[in-house]
């Protein structure tokens, strides 16, 4: 079953859904479970390899399908931390060629690679999978009426993935990248050799798909920006949120309920200025009946929060790591009906869908909790990521 | 023939390696056939026999499995031929993880984890005694039959679902839905007690048994702050340490103060609690304890009318 609506998306796509979906992997075999999520990070800014996400999500096996696994991971490309980092798949090499068209005509391309990926047993029909280190040219964005080059970025993501036939651009921050595909998660991390990066966060997600179809662009993480989002659950007011943040410009072309809660955030947190625990609020917004018993202020704030974003309430069962540069948040749906658990050892900070895989990569960590529900749980990093020389700083931590 | 599957179908996986010599009839093929049919028709993967050394080690009439590399099918199959011999404790170490720990297993075998088991810890079983020294993760006695559940720590989400008997008792505190759909049956009476606090919807859709939430925290008495406490309630009793508002219960539950037969009714699971963490009882039970109880038996009559 596809979202509602998507094949209305897929407007401007020569071929429609069935050439967008090229590498798609169905099995007949069905093992019923859940999603799993896994998320790790060192507020201290200290990076480390990805071989501890590995492991972790690889415990939680019984939990995905082997159709989808993937991660995300801040810190990874020091080296080009001013420069906007797209991660792109291609079906084919005219995608490629009309991708890099567009590219150069908006940007400055300062480096342009393959993404480094090696081969792995359950990793097979891979797409053709590229990154580009480059930085919006000037013209380009003051000709678009747009001050903040996030929204020339943001502009620039819709239009690949909207109009270019069998290109999807699956990360597109700063510093950071999401890495993703069919097959389960360790194999997906093997295969991206995510042993090579250093990251100071890290998520990762083994997918066990329900009502969309597996294919590489709609494993998680979802990514907008440096904002990307592993999401257990489903989302059943996909349509609605779809079309509310259509209005603001962005485009569903990934098949899969969690891209509306990557856009969602960047639109609350990034363009509307929201707190994190806001966003929160009206991601996971309170039962009316809640809202009643609380003090007046906090009434009149939820009740304009539900007022104003009503539209991007999202209704069913989810359990989220939603992240970016400086914080992972982890959240659920208000009554909980996806797991999540968060750990504190230190420095290092734990959300993860079962509470045995963050025992099994840090044997020391003892505080570990089960959030409620609708409850944010911020983990925040010591400085605020933003600049370079911070990024500097941090890597002299690093061991 | 017929009879003969019947009778292998009863026995667990480890006989293809020890058949009991009564079982032998003279003229009937024997050796690699044999297992062969067997192992087909008990689907054996692993026996605990082939595992590497050091995984499986009898001593002083126990037996210790390191389940460190182990999936849980392996484990478990393990486990169940430990049962199967006879096997009256299993220690099991290096636990992350791991599903379904004991679960159909109709022996009192004691069952201790050393580690974080995973989910549907006890399910279906009928007998044994698990004892976790650890945090345990969701669905705890997922619809234990009999036996006795200790978790030396703190539950996850959905404990005691659908049980039907037995006990368990969590030292601290146990996530959403504990007890959701517990029920009972003339002489089976499931009882849960939990030492600290519940989260939202305890005894949702509860049909019968005991649920007892002490509310002990570290730094003493703390509110009860769980909300939609027995919404659908339509049997059994949860009786809970401390107070409640009337907005935290579900429209399907009725309170009142416990009365003193309700406190000697759930003395002995209050004493059992304290045996096995620690605690007075008496101090326990001196508190202000509240019951809830379902308004009505079929709270959803009507609701899909015909």
């Amino acid at each position: 079953m596809r979202p509602p609506g998507s094949r209305r998306r897929a407007r401007g796509k020569a071929g429609g859904v069935e050439t967008v979906l090229r590498g798609i992997r169905f099995r007949d075999d069905k093992d019923f479970s859940g999603c799993s999520i896994f998320g790790m990070m060192n507020a201290a800014g200290r990076r480390f390899d990805g071989a501890p996400m590995l492991t972790a999500i690889a415990n939680m096996k019984e939990r995905s399908n082997g159709l989808g696994g993937g991660f995300a991971a801040y810190g990874i490309y020091p080296e080009y931390a001013d420069l906007y980092c797209f991660h792109v798949m291609y079906g084919d090499e005219a995608g490629k060629r009309e991708t890099e068209d567009f590219l150069a005509a908006n940007f400055s391309v300062e480096q342009a690679e393959v993404i480094p990926t090696s081969a792995c047993d359950g990793v097979s029909d891979a797409p053709l999978l590229w990154r580009y280190f480059a930085q919006p040219r000037e013209a380009n964005v003051s000709a678009c009426e747009m001050e903040d080059p996030d929204d020339f970025m943001v502009q620039a993501v819709m239009r690949i993935n909207a109009d270019i036939d069998g290109a999807f651009t699956f990360s597109s921050g700063k510093n950071m990248g999401v890495f993703k595909g069919v097959g389960f998660p360790e194999d997906i991390g093997r295969f991206f050799r995510l042993d090579e990066y250093e990251g100071y966060i890290w998520v990762a997600h083994g997918r066990f798909p329900t009502n969309t179809q597996a294919w590489w662009g709609g494993a998680h993480p979802f990514n907008i920006l440096d904002w990307s989002v592993v999401h257990n659950g489903e989302i059943s007011s996909y349509g609605i949120n779809q079309r509310h943040l259509e209005m603001y410009g962005y485009k569903c072309t990934l098949y899969t309920d969690t891209e509306v809660i990557a856009y969602a955030v960047d639109l609350l947190v990034r363009r509307h200025g929201l707190s994190v625990a806001d966003m929160a609020g009206v991601l996971a917004a309170p039962l009316w009946e809640d809202i009643d018993r609380m003090p007046p202020r906090e009434r009149e704030l939820h009740t304009a929060l539900r007022q104003t974003y009503g539209s991007l309430l999202l209704n069913g069962p989810f359990s989220v790591i939603v992240s970016n540069l400086s914080q992972m948040i982890g959240l659920t749906d208000r009554i909980r009906l996806r797991p999540l658990v968060a750990g504190r050892n230190g420095d290092w900070m734990y959300l993860s869908s079962e509470e045995a895989p963050m025992h099994l990569v840090d044997a020391s960590l003892t505080e570990t909790w089960i959030p409620s529900g609708g409850e944010p749980i911020i983990f925040q990093l010591r400085e605020p990521a933003a600049s370079r020389e911070g990024v500097e700083a941090w890597g002299g931590a690093a061991v | 023939m017929e009879q003969k599957k019947k009778e292998w179908s009863q026995k667990p996986g480890w006989v293809k390696e020890n058949p009991p010599p009564a079982e032998k009839k003279s003229g009937e093929k024997s050796g690699a056939n044999e297992e062969e049919e067997v192992g087909k028709e008990m689907k054996i993967e692993i026996d605990h026999h082939a595992a590497l050394p050091g995984v499986f080690v009898r001593k002083n009439g126990k037996v210790q499995i390191d389940a460190g590399q182990l999936h849980y099918r392996e484990l478990n199959n393990m486990v169940k031929g430990a049962v199967a011999e006879g096997t009256e404790e299993i220690e099991l170490d290096n636990i992350y993880g791991q599903r379904y720990i004991g679960s159909g297993i109709r022996k009192p075998v004691k069952i201790v984890v050393h580690g974080v088991p995973g989910n549907d810890l006890g399910a279906f079983m009928d007998g044994p005694k698990i004892i976790v020294e650890r945090n345990a993760q969701d669905g705890v006695g997922n619809t234990m039959n009999n036996g006795t559940i200790v978790v030396h720590g703190r539950a996850g989400d959905i404990v005691g679902m659908g049980m039907r008997g037995g006990k368990i008792f969590i030292k601290e505190s146990v996530g959403y839905r504990a007890a959701i759909h517990m029920k009972e049956y003339r002489k089976h009476m499931p009882v849960l007690v939990v030492g600290g606090e519940t989260q939202d919807f305890l005894g949702e859709y509860m049909a019968g048994g005991i649920v007892i939430a002490l509310g002990l925290t570290a730094n003493g008495d703390s509110r009860f702050t769980a909300r939609h406490i027995g919404t659908g309630m339509h049997g059994g009793l949860i009786f809970i340490r401390g107070e409640v508002e009337e907005h935290q219960l579900g429209k399907e539950a009725a309170c009142e103060p416990a009365s003193r037969d309700d406190i000697a009714a759930i003395r002995p699971y209050v004493e059992e609690y304290v045996d096995y963490f620690g605690g007075n009882a008496d101090d326990i039970l001196s508190s202000r304890f509240i019951r809830l109880w379902p308004r009505s038996s079929r709270p959803f009559e009507g609701l899909y009318a015909y």
